[in-house]
């Protein structure tokens, strides 16, 4: 146990050096050319996976979204397809400029909370749990709609505060290992954590398909990740902080072309 | 029934070599992971595949535990006649399931 002590002691004091050095490194704005999207820093299978449709797992939640898209739910006994219509156009583009503004709760909303409000009040139908099939396909079916478009996030000017607040949990240091999501996304992007590369954090193709997963996730999922990674607590599923880091790092990305159902190591 | 994306050219020449390309949905369980409970999850994987031309067996393949969830299988062959291309499979819980493409051969 003392010996487990003393380990533990080590770590978090190299951790703490080094959460040193990283601050001194400042966090600027990137210029649009030196953008990159998390797919340029895969391995070529990666990529080749990503952009055969026949390759790319995503797509068997893109067309299992297909199917619900048309299916009918609730009490209502409405399909999204019976306000909607048909997708190919009427959700063309949309999921770029998620999370949007909804007036109804005076607060931004993402994807799949739109999915849900909608499920809620218009198919009166219970709301789909996070990360479950059905979300992640129906998201990921709207999110491929907008595939090659440019992400709009951050038009609406009553977003900003929300905004601001997501890039100030953003560089704000958390867990034990009190790093923040800008010391190595900002900072230290293109090195590496163990054998894996740092990307420059531009949330373009979800919900996507992690190879480490083996499965479909959302953004809020891959934010829980990094948090577990610095040890901090990470919130729970849907809370309005995942919805202002999104909003600040979908904003962070606009103009980069949307990618889903993206492929990621 | 599982989702699967089969994809088969639906035009060739004859003697043209083609690919083949299946894409399943199949969570491919191990048999050595724990659940939250600390029990094993049981194995549950794909354990067979096969790929007739007309009837005739093409390709076969055994699949082992090693293999990632929603396994990608590409193959070639030579394409000889019209006819129907079929693709069979089966889990450890014995779930069988079909799916067939359609190529013209000129």
């Amino acid at each position: 146990m003392n010996r487990l002590w003393r380990r533990a002691a080590r770590t978090v004091g190299a951790a703490g050096a080094l959460s040193l050095a990283l601050s001194l490194a400042a966090a600027e704005d990137l210029p649009a050319s030196k953008r990159r999207s998390g797919f340029d820093f895969m391995s070529r299978d990666s990529q080749a996976t990503q952009v055969d449709d026949t390759s790319n797992p995503g797509m068997l939640w893109v067309i299992e979204g297909e199917a619900l898209w048309t299916a009918k739910a609730g009490a209502s006994g409405r399909s999204c397809s019976d306000c909607h219509g048909d997708a190919v156009t009427s959700m063309k583009g949309v999921a770029a400029r998620y999370p949007v503004y909804f007036t109804e709760q005076s607060r931004p909303v993402d994807l799949q909370g739109r999915i849900n409000i909608c499920r809620e009040t218009k198919q009166q139908a219970t709301p789909l749990p996070f990360e479950s099939r059905e979300l992640l396909a129906l998201a990921a079916f709207i999110g491929k709609q907008s595939r090659g478009m440019p992400i709009t996030t951050g038009d609406d000017i009553r977003l900003e505060p929300f905004r601001v607040r997501g890039q100030a949990l953003y560089e704000e240091r958390q867990g034990q290992l009190n790093f923040s999501c800008a010391d190595c996304h900002d900072a230290n992007w293109g090195r590496k954590l163990a054998s894996s590369v740092i990307p420059q954090a531009h949330p373009t193709g979800y919900p996507l398909y992690r190879l480490e997963w083996q499965g479909m996730g959302s953004l809020q999922r891959r934010l829980r990740n990094c948090m577990a990674g610095v040890r901090a607590e990470p919130y729970p599923f849907g809370s309005p902080e995942y919805i202002d880091l999104e909003l600040f790092l979908m904003s962070r990305a606009r103009g980069m072309p949307s990618e889903t159902p993206a492929v990621r190591p | 029934m599982a989702r699967a994306l089969i994809n088969v050219p639906a035009k060739a020449k004859r003697g043209d070599i083609i690919e083949i390309k299946a894409l399943i949905s199949h969570p491919m369980e191990t048999g050595y992971r724990t659940g939250a409970d600390g029990a094993l999850v049981p194995r549950d994987i794909i354990n067979r595949f096969l790929c007739t031309y007309n009837g005739e067996e093409i390709f076969s393949a055994d699949l082992f535990p090693a293999i990632a969830a929603n396994p990608f299988i590409s193959f070639t062959t030579t394409a000889t006649q019209s006819g129907r291309i079929a693709f069979r499979w089966i889990d450890d819980q014995g779930r069988a399931q079909l799916e067939t493409a359609e190529i013209t051969v000129e």
